[in-house]
């Protein structure tokens, strides 16, 4: 593989992971916390409302949740192209 | 030791306050004095080699404000589910910092964001426009915090605002002027301990008492404390039903101004030049990704409590007030009442208190902003609890102050005089212009501080849809799409900045037509708050078609955006 060969199929892979990471983003904020939180919210965990619950309190556990696997996954992905010196 | 329990126990909140305030303040200046800045690197950009923990601590610190420590929980619990904009929108921005803009700009390798700016747009211009929009966004919301310092000494301390404003500048000035990027960063690392003690453990004590459960984030979804099986929220939202308002846990705002509020809020949060340029502070690519996950982690143990502490002051609130007689309130209820942050009118005539949504019988009225800060008392706790909130406030403010001072420093020193007009300037002259410019700086922001125009709410908005309308797009089109041209970037962001002023002065200010148009004349319902999306948008759209139209950028710009997106061989911030 030529070097830009490999700095293209390494960007390739990471645009495939930052993809993946915010349709998950988009899910449970946009998603889960306000377009569908009516229907969520007739699901009810303890005393929150599900749908409530994504907007106020879910949603933000997971963002954290993605960034660290981004990091995680980004590593890994530096490591395999040796652009990890 | 029982002596000195008792003499703990009746020390008054003003003795605690100063002695809580007066140990931090000297913890900061002893940092900054440890920390001096002697190179325009390390003034900078901290010379480039912050471990990512301490980048984690001071970006959160950096990022929480007055108003996320103050305000936000008290908005919340005026709006109930539609708090959730910020809660979102204030977090899900660092999923888009990580992920489109701080490893690219951190492999970029230079001090500010006009930098970026212009060296990928090849162009002065972009470089200048940058330049304005990062000195506006930034004066406009330090003033804010030093009005904010201003406000916790004169309620804690007892010194008139203008006094608290001065004292802030001064304390500001030292360590900024002093230490640098250098300073700065290592004070905020006490900061934010400082902020989240203060903020955790008043939200610990009152869960505790309201639930049984000392985990706030737990304890608003549990049943009450009172052995009643009542769940806490569906209490909240009875009695709110009770008093005319909306169900706490439903909003009044629609569904896609919501989506929009949140999404302009996002796109604002990953464009702030004060955030941006902590990720050109840490060592390595590898860095930047995960102090922006340390930094969110941090940030997120303030933001999933606030909405639980907004729960407990509203419940307690109603509990505490509504339909009291008068003569019987609390010692706080009188002490705010002094200040003209509550109010009490008795329309009926009955010496009792009544709350309610119908303004033409409500007759109490609270302010937000209290919500915070007299939780404390409205829970009973005991006095260096309240203490600590003021010297939490006062860490939140002033951390932010200072890096928004180092961005205005900065954006004069480095990209105007070193970049525009006198590219000869020596590193001495440079870090003498430098801090100069943040002594300006302070003097500018303390002086609105002490006397705010009555602009700044509207300002502060504009300054935030700066930052998401020309600030994100052009960088991150900067890095994903290479043949974006300085064309296009720059129509993109006057096309965007313009619409977005357009719709904020015909629907906020009303100055188009011969009143403030109401809601229903709100372009597909949203409004101006949420406008800056559409504006975002709009300049992506017209930066790409402009773009299709002219020439593609000299080859080797278009070898800057390759070698940004490989994370190897990243050198320190350059002095270029």
């Amino acid at each position: 593989m030529t070097k830009q060969d490999k700095a293209k199929a390494y960007w390739k892979e990471n645009i495939r992971y930052v993809l993946a990471l915010l349709t998950i983003w988009f899910i449970v904020s946009y998603g889960a916390g306000i377009i569908l939180k009516d229907e969520l919210d007739t699901i009810r965990v303890g005393g929150f409302k599900l749908g409530f619950w994504f907007a106020q309190q879910g949603s933000i556990y997971v963002f954290v949740v993605l960034i660290f696997v981004y990091v995680r996954l980004m590593n890994k992905l530096d490591k395999k192209y040796g652009y990890d010196a | 030791m029982m002596h000195k329990l008792l003499v703990i126990e009746a020390m008054s909140v003003q003795n605690w306050t100063y002695i809580l305030v007066g140990v931090t303040f000297a913890i900061y200046i002893g940092i900054a004095i440890w920390s001096r800045a002697s190179s325009t690197k390390e003034f900078y950009v901290a010379g480039g080699g912050v471990s990512p923990w301490a980048n984690g601590m001071a970006t959160a610190a950096d990022w929480m404000s007055a108003a996320s420590f103050i305000g936000m929980a008290g908005i919340i619990s005026f709006a109930g589910y539609d708090g959730a904009v910020y809660l979102m929108g204030w977090t899900g921005g660092y999923v888009l910092l990580a992920l489109l803009l701080a490893p690219y700009l951190r492999k970029f390798g230079k001090f500010t964001v006009p930098d970026f700016i212009g060296d990928r747009y090849y162009s002065d211009t972009a470089r200048i426009v940058a330049v304005i929009c990062a000195l506006l966004v930034s004066f406009t919301y330090v003033a804010g915090q030093m009005r904010g310092v201003g406000i916790v000494f004169s309620r804690f301390l007892e010194v008139d605002i203008t006094t608290g404003v001065i004292i802030g500048m001064l304390i500001v000035l030292f360590y900024a002027v002093l230490g640098g990027m250098k300073g700065i960063t290592y004070t905020q690392v006490a900061q934010y301990c400082v902020l989240i003690f203060a903020f955790m453990v008043p939200a610990i004590f009152i869960s505790i008492q309201m639930t049984g459960n000392p985990i706030p984030q737990l304890g608003f979804g549990s049943t009450l404390a009172d052995g009643s099986g009542t769940f806490l929220l569906d209490k909240l939202d009875g009695l709110s039903a009770e008093l005319g308002f909306n169900a706490y846990t439903e909003g009044t705002k629609s569904v896609i101004d919501v989506f929009a509020i949140t999404l302009a809020l996002m796109v604002g949060t990953a464009g702030l030049p004060h955030v941006i340029v902590r990720f050109f502070t840490v060592k390595r690519v590898k860095d930047a990704r995960k102090s922006a996950g340390i930094a969110l982690l941090l940030i997120a143990v303030l933001y999933t409590t606030a909405p639980a502490v907004a729960v407990f002051a509203r419940t307690n609130m109603i509990e505490t007030a509504s339909n009291q007689p008068y003569k019987e309130v609390p010692q706080w209820f009188k002490k705010w009442e002094t200040t003209g942050l509550i109010t009490f009118t008795d329309k009926n005539n009955d010496g009792l208190i009544q709350y309610l949504a119908d303004e033409t019988q409500n007759e109490l009225v609270v302010d937000r902003d209290i919500m915070v800060l007299a939780n404390p008392e409205i829970a009973n706790l005991p006095n260096w609890v309240i203490a600590l909130v003021a010297a939490g406030g006062l860490a939140a403010a002033l951390s932010t102050a200072a890096g928004l001072l180092l961005v205005i420093s900065a954006s004069v020193s480095h990209d105007l005089i070193k970049k525009v007009y006198n590219p000869n300037i020596s590193e001495k002259g440079e870090l003498i212009a430098a801090r100069l410019s943040a002594v300006g700086a302070v003097c500018v922001a303390g002086y609105f501080g002490i006397y705010p125009p009555d602009f700044v709410a509207a300002v502060v908005a504009l300054a935030f849809g700066l930052a998401a309308a020309s600030f994100f797009p052009a960088i991150v089109l900067g890095i994903f799409y290479k043949r974006m041209n300085k064309e296009g970037a720059i129509a993109g962001m006057v096309v965007g900045i313009l619409m977005m002023l357009f719709y904020i002065i015909k629907f906020k200010f009303g100055w188009l037509d011969d009143t403030i148009p109401s809601q229903e004349e709100w372009w597909f319902g949203i409004s101006p708050e949420g406008f800056r999306a559409v504006a975002m948008v709009i300049n992506f759209v017209v930066s790409i078609v402009i773009m299709k139209f002219t020439k593609a950028p000299p080859l080797e710009v278009q070898e800057i955006v390759e070698n940004i997106r490989i994370p190897s061989g990243a050198a320190e911030a350059s002095e270029h």
